[in-house]
């Protein structure tokens, strides 16, 4: 591994003022920035650790009413918190879908939204990969799989976005908090995961300091469906997040995204206009993960991945409005807990 | 023996060996099963693993690796790796101090042809090219990184379709390639139907939780010791002398404990030569602990193949031909071949058999034995097969299978040792409620999940080698054993005492073993399921040779009561002996070795199979697995939610053990179905998910209820404890089980494992 310089800062002054060098990286949890320089994908020369920060913890209400999660917040926490359990269960539901129990404990959110981009060659410093330095190219761009991208994907990248928590709070439509020497801002989500052809998100010595929620959050009728082959430490093949807001009988407002399949947790706003005034149901939700996944087409050989993120998306929005009995016990999952007996066969 | 006297220290330098001691806890049924002698040792963390020991001076290693599969290293940037802080040394091709044999030379077929920086080719991607030593690993790894390989790379063959055609005349460990009983194009012509299954099958890597790791040092010229996990520590002590001109004997290898071997560590690698080739060289010791991505390529994995099967039915149901055709990936330099048509030629009744290998040659590290090599996707295969073939005979998959149950090996003619597969349908069958079994789609479950149940037979080879080992007993009436054997979590440790402890007719707690050092009697590999055949009927002769010298000590003395009464006349129990016509008359073993003034005795023993045995029966272990999958009849994500298998293994020494292999049997039978598969990247032949995140195994989430069964079976002449092996045979049958319930719920006859969600998708 590279040698590098590691600092632990106490004020956000201090850690903007490290962050200005070019060289230097923020650190939360260290679970996939570890990775990256040990694989040498990644090379800082300093890392910036930010959970000895003032404000960055917890999850707080902000004075607006939205809630506010702490950038160095652990995923375990996260999905723990009260709050977040009382009015975004959603969220928890994400979190506890992805990783591993270990890396949850040590994962932060900011670190969650920054991931990697997920594909091989990302951390095969000897592929080709446009994303990962200023070298044109991609090694995925004959041999993309069933992990690459169907949709918002281009000839510079087909590599998707890793993260089963982002896909939750773009469905609720959240914001992130970002701090430079010049002062604070807020951009919506999805800023920071631009697709191929938009460029790099974060600005160099841009710090996030927290996920905000919006008030009467979406998170209440809400479901997150993640399909893959393994049911823990496992990304998602294709995941859809729903969340639904419902009075007499029509939907009033709804955010649905989906995960694995683009470089950003996928939106689009046509699905979600389908959904509002329309009766929740089969058709209306049809309508709506066909307009989601409008345009997709297959990076490789992944072209199954459209039909499958169409009926992953419908499941999502049909067991947000109607629970199904125990999925609680396996977050995310298709499954419910194990049986001990045998089922009954119809 | 109490727990504060437990060896909780340490071993040191100048052990030859561990030894410990029963243990002492006994927990779970009625106490009369042994525990781990090394359980204790290895959860509070002082059973030392390789990459755990330290040395003064210790220099560590770090491999860079070739990032291409095909081509030749043209530059690598020595002067920065030496430059950076802590390097000491960087060994390439160009001054790779000498060695006494080739690495590409085979004087032995387990000398398996690797790369210790021989030339300056690339045979694979992620072979080692290079070799860092620095004052700490870190260092070390960053050096191999600052080499920046500069590569002229070729084209590489990375798949069946670009691989060159290769026709071996032996597969897997000296078995033949080709094999005919009868007439198999005669068969098919006469069959009433014929059925044809072609299935793929991937590379899989072994992933051992532990890495492999060396600690070689030098105790002087001729005297090399090398701590590293190896299931054949006496026979690959002898390779690593030849390859640095060492006589027989200088070399030693320390293997108290394995955390898991799987075939991967029964190889010579380019590693462990070149770390202790770098502590000679340099005067220090060296450790090198290989990185999980650099146990993709030079440490084996299981072949890939391509497979076709084809099944004549005549009347009744029965088999008329069998055919198993076999395309396996092998490497541009190695031999080694996955036999996986093996799998199919000892199992069922079928007068025409016929399997046929042939391979492809490709830019990838040579496969080796893994978990039951062959038997694994063979199975697999022959099982999705049989299940086709049933449902065209119009028969309930396990009536199929008993009406081609086989009385008499099919290849071979010769009878079974023993054969309680019957036993083992009816007892898997019974527990997994198999008769409420639909012929047609299984239907949906209350949630509308569809459900299918399938099912597969197990069988593995029973294996045996020659072993040795020594016992003694002391005269203060405790024992003790020692044997270089090999304990890689299936539990070796508490196997070998407890079948030292049976022929000396002692408790094993007064026991004593000395295992893990390859300068002990050698219990011979730990391979193919045979070890505690070989090793422990070893470990039972030397503790019954050494009762037979207590035995001639007394019936000679005219002090013992056991005077005159002859050999054959004196029963040993329980540490004493006593004559047969009047056990009341009798002396325990310390009082024997009190009167002859003698401190101990020691017995001899050796373990191998009788050759008219061996001549004379075909000897299989044998099962029936039994799975339950559930599939979203819309997503088709699938979970296997049940598991039965039932076994017959001969005897059953510690059920304990046991069932812990067999139900490793069945997950990685689960592994094998659902999850495991090497990803190649078509242009430059590299791997892909050369890590755990990426290369998966079931988590415990994935893991449904397990339920392993034994039946009784005694077998008199597969060797003299009757014991058969037990480690591999729960992957045979379960891989198609699981194959077969999906097909079972769906319809989809799989054409290649692992099973994808995209393959069930388009037949739902």
């Amino acid at each position: 591994m590279k040698p590098f310089d590691y600092h632990r800062p106490e004020t956000l002054q201090a850690a903007l003022e490290l962050l200005t060098d070019p060289g230097a990286t923020a650190y939360g949890g260290g679970t996939n920035l570890l990775d990256m320089m040990k694989c040498g994908a990644a090379l800082p020369g300093t890392l910036v650790d930010v959970t000895a920060l003032p404000g960055l913890q917890g999850v707080s209400r902000a004075a607006d009413g939205r809630l506010r999660l702490g950038a160095a917040l652990r995923n375990s926490d996260l999905a723990r918190d009260p709050l977040i359990l009382a009015e975004a269960p959603l969220l928890s539901e994400a979190v506890l879908s992805g990783a591993s129990g270990q890396i949850r404990n040590m994962a932060t959110t900011a670190g969650n939204l920054l991931q990697a981009p997920r594909c091989p060659h990302y951390a095969l410093p000897e592929s080709p990969c446009a994303r990962r330095d200023d070298r044109t190219g991609c090694a995925a761009r004959d041999h993309a799989g069933r992990d690459h991208a169907v949709l918002g994907w281009d000839d510079s990248c087909r590599a998707v976005h890793p993260s089963d928590l982002c896909v939750g709070l773009a469905a609720l439509g959240a914001t992130v908090e970002i701090a430079t020497l010049a002062g604070r801002s807020e951009q919506p989500l999805a800023a920071l995961h631009p697709l191929p052809s938009a460029g790099r998100a974060l600005e160099p010595g841009a710090l996030i300091t927290a996920v905000l929620i919006p008030a009467a959050s979406l998170g209440l009728r809400a479901r997150y469906v993640k399909v893959r082959e393994r049911t823990s430490f496992a990304f998602a093949l294709v995941s859809a997040a729903a969340g639904l807001e419902i009075a007499d009988g029509r939907i009033t407002r709804a955010g649905l995204a989906l995960g694995g399949v683009a470089a950003t947790p996928w939106r689009r706003a046509e699905a979600e206009a389908a959904l509002i005034g329309a009766a929740p149901g089969p058709e209306t939700f049809a309508r709506a993960a066909a307009l989601l996944l409008q345009g997709a087409s297959p990076s490789g050989e992944n072209g199954f991945k459209i039909a499958l993120a169409e009926r992953v998306a419908i499941r999502a929005l049909s067991e947000a409005v109607t629970p199904r009995a125990g999925q609680a016990a396996w977050p995310g999952s298709v499954f419910d807990a194990p049986k001990e007996d045998t089922p009954d066969v119809a | 023996m109490s727990h504060d006297s437990y060896p909780m220290r340490v071993m040191d330098a100048a052990e030859h060996g561990l030894t410990l001691p029963a243990a002492p806890l006994r927990y779970g049924s009625g106490g009369k099963v042994p525990a781990r002698r090394d359980g204790l040792a290895k959860v509070t963390g002082a059973a030392l693993y390789a990459a755990d020991r330290q040395a003064e001076a210790l220099l560590h290693a770090a491999f860079a690796t070739a990032p291409v599969a095909r081509g030749r290293v043209v530059a690598l940037d020595t002067q920065a790796a030496l430059a950076h802080p802590g390097v000491v040394q960087v060994y390439t091709p160009a001054n790779r101090p000498p060695l006494a044999q080739h690495p590409d030379e085979k004087r032995h077929p387990f000398n398996f042809r690797h790369e210790a920086l021989q030339d300056d080719t690339i045979r694979y991607a992620g072979q080692p090219i290079a070799m860092v030593l620095a004052e700490t690993p870190e260092a070390a790894a960053e050096g191999a990184r600052l080499l920046a390989p500069e590569i002229a790379a070729e084209p590489p063959r990375v798949d069946h379709d670009a691989g060159t055609p290769w026709q071996p005349e032996m597969v897997g460990f000296f078995a033949p390639a080709q094999a005919e009983v009868g007439d198999v194009a005669r068969g098919l012509a006469e069959a009433e139907q014929v059925v044809e299954v072609e299935i793929e099958t991937p590379d899989q890597f072994h992933n051992a939780m532990e890495p492999h790791a060396i600690l070689a040092r030098w105790e002087g010229p001729e005297k090399l010791l090398l701590d590293t996990p190896n299931q054949g520590p006496v026979m690959i002590a002898g390779l690593v002398a030849g390859y640095l001109g060492l006589p027989e004997g200088a070399v030693e290898i320390r293997t108290p404990f394995i955390g898991g071997g799987f075939g991967s560590k029964l190889m010579i690698y380019g590693a462990m030569i070149l770390t202790a080739l770098a502590a000679r060289d340099l005067g220090r010791p060296v450790k090198t602990v290989l990185s999980r991505a650099q146990m993709y390529g030079p440490v084996g994995h299981r072949a890939g193949t391509r497979q076709r099967l084809r099944l004549g039915i005549g009347s009744g149901g029965r088999l008329t031909a069998l055919d198993h055709e076999v395309t396996a990936l092998a490497s541009s330099f190695e031999d080694f071949v996955e036999p996986s048509g093996h799998a199919s030629q000892h199992l069922y009744a079928v007068p025409n058999l016929a399997m046929r290998h042939s391979a492809r040659r490709v830019d990838r590290g040579t496969p080796v034995a893994m978990r039951a090599p062959g038997e694994a996707s063979g199975s697999a295969a022959l099982e999705v097969a049989m299940d086709v073939a049933a449902e065209a005979a119009g028969l309930d998959p396990l009536a199929f299978r008993l009406s081609n149950y086989a009385e008499t090996d099919p290849a071979t003619g010769r009878p079974f040792s023993s054969k309680a597969l019957r036993e083992c349908y009816a007892a898997g069958a019974e527990a997994f409620g198999w008769a409420g079994r639909p012929a047609a789609r299984m239907g949906r479950d209350a949630e509308g999940r569809l459900i299918g149940w399938g099912m597969g037979t197990s069988q593995y080879m029973c294996t045996m080698y020659r072993g040795e080992a020594r016992v003694k007993v002391h005269a203060d009436g405790t024992a003790s054993a020692a044997i270089a054997g090999v304990d890689m979590g299936q539990g070796a440790w508490t196997i070998l005492a407890q079948c030292a402890a049976e022929g000396l007719s002692m408790d094993p707690e007064r026991l004593r073993l000395t295992s893990g050092s390859s300068v002990l009697p050698d219990g011979a590999v730990a391979g193919g399921s045979g070890h505690t055949a070989t090793a422990g009927m070893a470990a039972s002769e030397a503790g019954r040779n050494a009762v037979e010298q207590l035995i001639s000590l007394a019936t000679a003395d005219p002090a013992s009561p056991l005077f005159g009464a002859g050999n054959s006349g004196v029963v040993a129990r329980d540490g004493r002996l006593s004559r047969a016509d009047d056990p009341s008359r009798g002396e325990s073993y310390s009082e024997v070795l009190a009167r002859a003034g003698l401190a101990e005795v020691e017995g001899q023993g050796v373990g191998e199979r009788v050759q008219a045995h061996r001549e004379g029966y075909a000897m299989f272990s044998h099962g029936a697995v039994f799975a339950e999958v559930a599939i979203d009849p819309e997503l088709a994500q699938m979970r296997v939610t049940r598991m039965v298998g039932a076994f017959a293994c001969g005897r059953i020494l510690n059920p304990r053990m046991v069932q812990s292999q067999l139900e490793g049997g069945l997950i990685w039978g689960l592994s094998f179905a659902l999850h495991e598969e090497a990803q190649y990247d078509p242009a430059t032949g590299r791997i892909l998910n050369a890590d755990l995140a990426g290369y998966h195994v079931p988590a415990h989430a994935d893991i449904p209820q397990l339920t392993t069964l034994t039946v009784a079976e005694e077998d008199p002449y597969v060797n003299a404890l009757g014991v058969k092996g037990v480690g591999e045979v729960g992957i045979t049958g379960s891989a198609g089980a699981i194959a077969n319930a999906i097909r079972h719920a769906t319809g989809f006859t799989p054409t290649r494992f692992p099973i994808r969600i995209e393959d069930v998708l388009a037949h739902l």
